[in-house]
């Protein structure tokens, strides 16, 4: 043993966990529980619903890598984090993978040595305004008084289209989107600003959503997709091939109804390939052969994912857009299952 | 167990050191030294082992990198291009500036709503005890968001005073108050004895300090003039004259105007601007701490025995002089100690600024430049050294206060 | 003569006249008032103020409240059938209530655990805080965080019990050799609590979770109004005795110790708590060893511990202090040794005095310990600013969720500085 007596103990009371540094994959499939970090609270990507279940797109696809990695979409601990406490968490091993719309920028890749997986949504930062202000551009926007939700690249993206245009504002930082939103709904804002996706999701809660507008600059680039801990490739590629797999699903036609009959086998090697009746692919991950399949059953692919959470049925109401596959003109593109 | 060998000397036994008072405080102390060492190596080790594993580095070189946000609320030259430690700093005078406010206006607060919970007004003297209870049972987190909220929807935007119908409008033209904050007008001088503004008001603070000493010089005299005689001169016309006169006259040969805010475009423009996120948070600070120290105010007055008060009343003084010459002097003695520590709380408190969007220490060094950076153990250590720093200081000049107070005593 | 005495008075009252009542302005409410409220012109102008003050509060909330719905299920609906009426959507409250209470994941068949708990805490709380009550209650005040660990957390009963077997044989160890040198005693019962723990701790079978009586509910499933309750509890109950040994250290005369306890007090002291919850959140995990991770909730509870105990170390501070200088000497001249005196005659004395400053500073733990919601725990503040104020149904719906919040913390810390106000009144008759 190589705890101290007093980590036995409070791992017998259950208060603290072991986690050996031989291998995040090991360590999840030892544990039972992969431990996702999301936001704490974010409708339509990941937030809590009236049962204490936890729904969204970030949170599907936690639960495709649980069952990639345990068979079991439900065995995931989702451990809420915010802006601050993030790359805390995931630096220290209290979580495997973040899943909490992080932008992928050069200095949290190099600099704070994390590893982005991949991007599952392409975002970009926008603008919403009453329609009543009469304003069509963000470059009418002088001196106005804008809202920020604090936390992300918003301020520095922000503050850079300001200055790159020469126009002068107020920023009013706020922590919580919800609190951002009584600011911006009782006339304290201007504007708002974060997210385009966030922004949707929040106008679609109003209560007269058409009194506001989303204006067309969409300032900055903003790919968001999870994240793990440096120097461990391994557990990368599980996540980053989970993530894949649910794309190159939807680009193949697998869909969460037709993968039993899928899996029976079919003439399309790739799918033979991904759904495990052909190859090895998933030994080679260091999982079993329908671990994919179990990825994709967990939530339906990609797409189902989409509409199933942020799409248009939904209140959220987003268009693919960037996010359709490469095949309908859009930047979600797998590499080859081969 | 050499020692036992050595038959000679005074013998030494291990249980000594246990049982001798003469070496157990020695023992004790050691114990608590090496336990200390010890602790403290195993958690320096832990730290740089988990650095090492996550491949990081304790540094501080990120705070002179351009910070690349805006902050709204600012005392000093401040833009996106300047440094983190700009930011910080910016934040610092943030936090000083709010707590200095809340500190004199919780003050108020607290002797007023202390001096009349004591009141022979049944429903004020209740009111008073409502206000007292309710502040001090709900948690101040709770206090500031409402607060904020209450005010964000309560007071008008700027928008509705705009158009052909406003719903809103200014007070006397002169001030606007908006749920971004109220906007006064802002004195100028138009032909300035100096070229810079700054230096003219330091002009006008020099008059000002030039006054007040007339006025103490007048005071004496007129104290000294009483002790001889028996007779207050009356002093009022002339301390008057030596405030007003000066000051008139300067104002008149600088040619003060007054800059009036004017709504230009989404917001008012020109005066002074004091942010909504200041109001809030300086008003939820003071009401709440007030209502602790209307507590403290009234048990000061209570420590003071009746008699003094009777006394006082004897002598023929009128209630109000009672309080202000006999029993508030006397209670002061009582209520600073506890009032040191409630500034002290002020300031600790105001690190909640960031539920509500005030750029305080803790919401720029310790929140955007902390999530931009990543640089968590570094942020918090200079933010805790930051407060630790205040918190000295204030108790310092607090005590160094108390302790002039106290000499009168005999 | 007798004619002429009639004659010259003009008249004499033959019977007692009844007796009036009193001036309409000397009695009754009239009297009342104008003595407590009009009693001058400066007075009856506080209270027309007052009058308005309390007319304009009441007329904004009361038909808020009154036209408050409680059954809709979301604010849509809500607006809808106001249809602009002012009015309050309560709904959120009777839909959300379990979440604000007990956390949006702790298991809703298992609400009945932290009822019980509360129960049993009432219970075990009680001969501390009234102390007519019969002092063997105090065992199962002893037995009470065992119990309560082992009901909120579940999964094996073995982890209580094996915590619970390390302190009795502590306990008795020193109760065995303690009262011939204290520091055998004391340094022993450390050693031997540590060897049954690690001894018991290993003979816990791996999977004795799984199965267990009570279903095993991880800490970050707790949420709600009951985390502030257990927060609270737990860390003043933590720092009632770490308090204790401080100030002790603090009036130490060996200089090592009393600079250890004075820099520790004053350091935390300076700080503001949300500095300290930064440090459990975003630091502390990177001073515990690299195989472990430990609970944000137990770094949060040894963060809040260490602060508290600076408070109520300066609190037992005070009430040494106050001792009159007889009773250290009382003691020393009885032969008693340092850890005796304060045991038997010290301590208990101090330590009463300091109840009400324990007290207070409990309270304002207790309302501090909703700063957790600012380091994403999910406490009521944290369950209304983040889940349910994130909901698509209750999106926009501020005052009565903060004002439920309000209403609960007023009612506990009422109730508990009510007590302290009584324990003090009561402390003063004694003298």
């Amino acid at each position: 043993m190589k705890k101290s007596v007093f980590f036995g103990a409070l791992t017998v009371a259950g208060l603290a966990a072991g986690a050996a540094a031989a291998g995040t994959l090991d360590d999840v499939k030892a544990r039972g529980k992969l431990n996702c970090g999301v936001t704490t609270g974010l409708v339509g990507f990941a937030a809590p619903d009236a049962n204490g279940e936890w729904m969204g797109f970030d949170v599907g696809i936690c639960r495709a890598v649980a069952a990639a990695v345990l068979g079991d979409p439900k065995a995931v601990e989702f451990v809420p984090t915010t802006g601050k406490t993030r790359f805390t968490a995931l630096a220290s091993g209290e979580i495997d993978v973040l899943a909490r719309n992080t932008t992928w920028t050069f200095s949290r890749d190099v600099d704070l040595k994390f590893t982005f997986v991949g991007v599952n949504y392409y975002d970009g930062q926008g603008f919403m305004v009453p329609k009543d202000l009469g304003v069509s551009s963000a470059k009418e926007l002088d001196g106005a008084t804008v809202c920020i939700q604090t936390g992300t690249t918003t301020e520095l993206n922000l503050a850079d289209f300001f200055r790159s245009n020469n126009i002068s504002y107020e920023p009013v930082p706020i922590e919580t989107n919800a609190e951002a939103q009584q600011q911006y709904l009782s006339g304290a804002c201007d504007v708002y600003t974060t997210d385009a996706s966030g922004l949707a999701a929040t106008r679609a809660t109003f209560e007269d959503p058409a009194g506001h507008v989303l204006l067309p600059e969409i300032i900055s680039k903003e790919p968001l997709g999870p994240l793990v801990r440096h120097g461990d490739d391994n557990w990368g590629d599980v996540v980053r091939w989970s993530l894949n797999a649910l794309v190159t699903a939807e680009e193949l036609g697998v869909t969460s109804a037709n993968i039993g009959e899928m899996a029976a086998g079919t003439n399309n090697p790739e799918v033979n390939r991904l759904l495990g009746t052909e190859g090895t692919l998933g030994e080679m991950l260091g999982l079993d052969a329908g671990w994919a399949k179990a990825a994709i059953m967990a939530g339906g692919n990609y797409g189902e994912l989409f509409e199933g959470n942020i799409g248009e049925s939904t209140p959220i109401g987003l268009a693919r857009g960037l996010n359709a596959q490469w095949t309908n003109g859009g930047l979600i593109y797998s590499p080859p299952f081969r | 167990m050499t020692t036992l060998t050595d038959p000679p000397k005074e013998s030494f036994r291990l249980s000594m050191l246990l049982n001798d008072t003469r070496y157990r405080s020695l023992t004790f102390q050691a114990v608590a030294a090496i336990a200390l060492a010890l602790a403290i190596w195993y958690l320096g080790n832990n730290l740089i082992q988990n650095l090492r594993a996550a491949g990081l580095n304790i540094s501080y070189s990120f705070l002179g990198d351009s910070a690349g946000y805006d902050i709204n609320q600012r005392l000093i030259e401040y833009d996106s291009q300047s440094s983190h430690a700009r930011a910080a700093l910016v934040g610092l005078l943030n936090t000083l500036l709010v707590a200095f406010l809340a500190c004199i206006t919780a003050t108020v607060f607290g002797v007023i709503a202390g001096v009349l919970r004591l009141s022979n007004n049944w429903i004020v003297s209740k009111l008073m005890a409502v206000y007292v209870e309710i502040f001090r049972n709900i948690p101040v987190l709770i206090w500031i968001i409402i607060i904020f909220t209450i005010m964000t929807a309560v007071m008008p935007g700027p928008r509705e005073f705009r158009g052909d119908t406003p719903t809103a409008s200014m007070a006397l033209d002169l001030f606007a108050f908006t749920n971004r904050g109220v906007y006064t007008p802002m004195p100028f001088f138009e032909n300035g004895l100096f070229g810079s503004a700054t230096l003219n008001w330091v002009l006008v603070l020099l008059v000002a300090v030039g006054s007040w000493y007339a006025t103490r010089a007048v005071n004496t005299r007129a104290t000294n003039t009483q002790a001889e005689t028996g007779v207050r001169p009356n002093t009022l016309w002339t301390n008057l004259a030596i405030w007003l006169v000066p000051f008139i006259a300067l104002m008149f040969i600088m040619g003060l105007a007054w800059e009036v805010p004017e709504l230009k475009g989404f917001n008012f423009k020109g005066g002074i601007k004091i942010g909504g996120p200041l109001i809030a948070l300086w008003f939820a600070l003071s009401i709440y701490t007030g209502a602790f120290i209307a507590e403290n105010v009234r048990a000061g007055i209570q420590a003071v025995s009746k008699g003094q008060t009777e006394a006082a009343s004897a002598l023929g003084l009128r209630p109000n002089k009672v309080m202000n010459l006999v029993i508030l002097p006397q209670a002061l003695r009582v209520i600073i100690p506890p009032l040191i520590s409630q500034y002290l709380n002020i300031t600790k408190n105001s690190s909640l600024a960031i539920a509500v969007g005030y750029a305080d220490i803790t919401a720029t060094l310790g929140g955007i430049t902390l999530n931009q950076t990543g640089r968590a153990i570094e942020c918090v250590l200079l933010l805790m050294l930051f407060y630790l720093t205040a918190s000295l200081l204030i108790s310092m000049a607090m005590n160094v206060y108390n302790a002039s107070v106290k000499l009168e005593e005999r | 003569m007798a004619d002429q005495d009639k004659n010259s008075i003009a008249f004499v009252s033959t019977e007692v006249i009844p007796e009036s009542p009193p001036p309409a302005r000397e009695t009754g409410v009239v009297k009342w008032m104008r003595e407590n409220l009009f009693s001058s012109v400066s007075n009856g102008v506080l209270t027309v103020l007052a009058l308005l003050l309390i007319y304009g509060a009441l007329s904004s909330t009361l038909p808020w409240i009154m036209n408050g719905l409680w059954t809709t299920s979301s604010l849509a609906e809500c607006r809808e059938i106001l249809a602009g009426k002012s009015g309050a959507c309560f709904s959120v409250l009777t839909e959300r209530w379990h979440q604000l209470i007990y956390g949006f994941k702790y298991p809703s068949e298992e609400y009945w655990r932290p009822n019980l708990t509360l129960l049993l805490m009432l219970v075990a709380i009680a001969p501390v805080l009234f102390f007519d009550l019969p002092r063997k209650l105090l065992i199962f005040t002893g037995l009470f965080p065992f119990i309560a660990f082992w009901l909120i957390w579940g999964g094996t009963i073995l982890a209580p019990l094996v915590a619970l077997v390390g302190f009795v044989a502590a306990g008795a160890f020193f109760q065995r050799f303690g009262r011939s040198s204290f520091a055998v005693g004391f340094f022993g019962a450390i050693v031997i609590a540590l060897v049954v723990w690690s001894i018991g701790g290993s003979l816990i079978p791996d999977g004795a979770s799984d199965n267990a009586m009570l279903p095993a509910v991880p800490s970050r499933d707790l949420g709600g109004f009951m985390l502030n309750m257990m927060l609270g509890l737990t860390c003043v109950s933590l720092s009632v005795p770490l308090g204790i040994a401080l100030a002790l250290g603090r009036q130490s005369n060996m200089p090592l110790i009393k600079g250890i306890c004075v820099v520790f007090i004053e350091f935390v002291r300076g700080v503001p708590l949300i500095t300290l919850l930064f440090v459990a959140s975003v630091m502390l995990s990177y001073f515990f060893p690299p195989d472990a991770t430990v609970d944000l909730f137990l770094r949060v509870v040894i963060m809040i511990t260490l602060f508290s105990s600076a408070y109520i170390a300066e609190v037992v501070r005070g009430g040494l202090a106050a001792l009159p200088k007889g009773q250290y000497e009382a003691a020393d001249s009885l032969g008693l040794d340092y850890p005796q005196a304060m045991r038997l005659i010290i301590l208990p004395q101090a330590l009463k005095i300091s109840i009400p400053g324990i007290v207070n500073v409990a309270v304002g733990l207790f309302k501090d310990t909703t700063l957790v919601s600012v380091i994403s725990m999910f406490d009521l503040v944290g369950m209304i600013r983040g889940p349910v104020l994130a909901s698509t149904e209750w999106n926009g719906v501020y005052w009565e969720l903060f004002g439920f919040a309000a209403l609960l913390f007023f009612v506990v810390c009422y109730g508990i500085s009510q007590y302290s106000q009584w324990l003090e009144r009561k402390l003063h008759k004694g003298h």
